[in-house]
């Protein structure tokens, strides 16, 4: 084949690029990430302090986590464009329960239609082998006109930010946010699911091969109902930090995350093809996104641009891992 | 020779379902006239452009995500360049918006092409790229169309020789439709370009050792996806009189009425007939489901249940029609 295959000393300067990109994807993505402080700091002098940094990982872990949601879907060759929905319904129901009802009972309320559109998602996929992007598409087509319905028998009581959630989702300890005590554990979950258990496993399996995953028993329909439920779950908890941090319940509340989340998993290394990837790599992509919009803000960058950019990226990266697969 | 029956009996099916609905709406509304079919062919105009857009990529074998947002692009484009402007402008905004969707879409195929990387990936991305520049044309909805434009689909076409009430129930909305897809679509199906689309459709390999140029055809399969979607943004414009640059929910009716029109997902078979009156029954159930005094919301729900159910169909039939132990 190549030369750089059998003589990895002769190799050019790009193919050996090439392979560092795909041995060690962090390390170029932590390079970006500093590089991208920098020109923060240059363009702000001083705007780069301890606060900035609360700030933005404030902002960054409601992304990093429906990240997370596509970081495993896109690792089965899937999608799932639900979770934006998922998670506004999350927050707007527990915003509206929690002014009458208990907040354990409010709780369970807001991550029932959760588990329902993972668990449709799931059968669609799993069973119908419907693609993912259409079913998950079509799940938050139904889910947001179930939220129509449902806002229009809630405006009468109102809606309130419980306090735990503004705790969350806004308050610091010792200069940390808190939003991090639910984001360490949900990480290390992720990364460890991913990494040592079986399911983990079956998931990079099923993504990598899905026919060679099948003759070796793996019932492919079981992964792909617990995969969607689980990645709807984390999407309602998302919505749940997400309302205590933007404190305005809305009927569009997380949709504008969700693209990002597709573009932060992309930019983390996970291949959108599947059996590539891991959820290290997708926090920083989340977390270059987010300094990349507030870089993008002080450039005064309007949302139509933003988009553009985010499209583009999606596809150069994806592009370029796909040139990486192909010399190997 | 059965292929060619089996395509037949199930359009034919289709029209019989079609008249069947048309039958329930009279019983529900004794008075469903002439003025109200009017108004139903100008709601269906922009899905019938998105699904005729939807449908060459999928004979092409591909699919076109981006659809939805090249019609919004190209909506806003038009509104925001007729707002103000005198009427004869629009006779040069027309044929320019049309060209921008040939363009664009042509891009699409090209990228493709060039980077190799799946359509879904890279409809995806210039789905966000296009609605990115959708919101940079306009970011609230406004614009204008010009008056004769307006007119085209407004009231009904008098054919001479006929008597007053056939005219009736032939509105302008229809012509249009027929004319804009009919003209563009027969004489390409019976065209060597036309059968390269099919060819390359049901199998790329054979196509290409049959020397067909596939890069190119698929190329001008993306092209001619984004004309018919300028036309349904032009008809949206034209029929609201206004631009909106968030995308109605065409992508994932367009997929439906593909899927029910008897398009294969897979490529290679099926028409632009079927599709069409797929989109008349999807439509014509949302006015009966109206008809009923069903809430909108509700409304919302069920058409999108009916789209997902439609398309889990689709899914479900296209691996029974696989050889046992084939996975996709």
């Amino acid at each position: 084949m190549t030369t750089s295959a059998t003589m990895p000393q002769a190799a050019s300067f790009g193919g050996r690029l090439k392979r560092f990109m795909a041995d060690r994807p962090l390390i170029p993505l932590v390079i970006l990430l500093v590089i991208l402080v920098m020109i923060l700091q240059i363009l702000r002098p001083g705007i780069v302090n301890e606060r900035w940094i609360a700030n933005t990982a404030k902002f960054a872990i409601p992304l990093a986590i429906l990240a997370g949601c596509q970081t495993m879907t896109m690792l089965t060759g899937g999608i799932d464009l639900s979770v934006g929905t998922v998670a506004t319904m999350s927050a707007f129901i527990m915003a509206t329960q929690i002014v009458n009802q208990d907040p354990a009972v409010a709780f369970v309320l807001a991550m029932l239609p959760a588990v329902l559109i993972g668990l449709v998602n799931g059968v669609g996929v799993g069973v119908f082998r419907v693609h993912p992007l259409i079913m998950t598409l079509g799940t938050s087509l139904i889910g947001t006109g179930f939220l129509q319905v449902y806002q229009r028998t809630v405006i009468a009581s109102g809606a309130r930010i419980p306090d735990f959630l503004n705790w969350l989702g806004t308050g610091l300890t010792y200069g940390f946010p808190n939003a991090l005590f639910l984001f360490v554990p949900v990480a290390v979950l992720i990364v460890f699911t991913l990494n040592r258990t079986g399911f983990g496993r079956l998931l990079y399996a099923v993504g990598d091969n899905e026919r060679a995953a099948r003759l070796s028993g793996v019932r492919y329909w079981q992964v792909i109902t617990a995969l969607y439920v689980i990645s709807s779950l984390l999407a309602g908890i998302t919505g749940l930090l997400y309302i205590g941090l933007i404190k305005a319940p809305s009927l569009s509340l997380a949709e504008p995350l969700v693209l990002p989340s597709v573009a932060a998993a992309v930019i983390g290394g996970t291949s959108i093809f599947g059996g590539r990837g891991g959820y290290m790599g997708t926090i920083i992509g989340a977390l270059i996104l987010t300094v990349l919009t507030t870089l993008l803000t002080i450039l005064h960058m309007p949302e139509g641009g933003r988009r553009i950019l985010f499209g583009f990226i999606v596809l150069f990266v994806t592009a370029a891992y796909l040139r990486i697969i192909e010399d190997r | 020779m059965t292929r060619f029956l089996r395509n037949q009996g199930w359009v034919a099916g289709l029209l019989a379902l079609l008249i069947f609905l048309f039958v329930v709406t009279r019983l529900i509304q004794p008075g469903y006239g002439s003025g109200d079919f009017g108004s139903l062919v100008r709601a269906v105009l922009p899905y019938a452009f998105a699904v005729a857009a939807q449908t060459v990529v999928v004979i092409a074998g591909g699919i076109d995500l981006s659809v939805a947002a090249m019609m919004a692009l190209t909506s806003v484009t038009a509104a925001s360049m007729m707002n103000g402007a005198s009427e004869e402008y629009a006779f040069f905004v027309v044929p320019f918006v049309l060209a921008m969707g040939l363009v664009l879409g042509a891009l699409n195929g090209l990228l493709i092409v060039v980077t190799r990387v799946p359509d879904i990936v890279v409809t995806l991305a210039t789905l966000f790229v296009l609605q990115g520049a959708a919101l940079l044309v306009l970011d609230a909805p406004g614009g204008a169309a010009a008056e004769w434009l307006k007119a085209t689909v407004v009231g009904t076409m008098p054919i001479p020789g006929l008597p007053d009430w056939t005219d009736a129930w032939v509105p302008k909305a229809l012509v249009l439709l027929v004319v804009c897809l009919f003209v563009v679509w027969l004489p390409l199906r019976r065209s060597r370009l036309g059968l390269s689309i099919y060819a390359i459709g049901s199998n790329e390999l054979a196509a290409f050792r049959s020397g067909v140029p596939v890069a190119r055809t698929r190329i001008f399969a993306y092209a001619l996806s984004g004309l018919f979607a300028a036309l349904g943004g032009l008809s949206l414009t034209i029929s609201t009189g206004i631009g909106a640059p968030i995308p109605g929910p065409y992508l994932l009716a367009s997929v439906a009425a593909v899927v029910l029109g008897g398009v294969a997902l897979g490529g290679g078979k099926g028409g632009l007939l079927g599709p069409i009156i797929a989109v008349f029954v999807l439509r014509l159930v949302r006015t009966d489901l109206t008809l009923l005094a069903i809430d909108p919301n509700v409304t919302t729900i069920i058409e999108g249940a009916i789209m997902v159910a439609v398309v889990m169909f689709g899914a479900f039939i296209t691996i029974r029609g696989r050889p046992a132990g084939a996975t996709p």
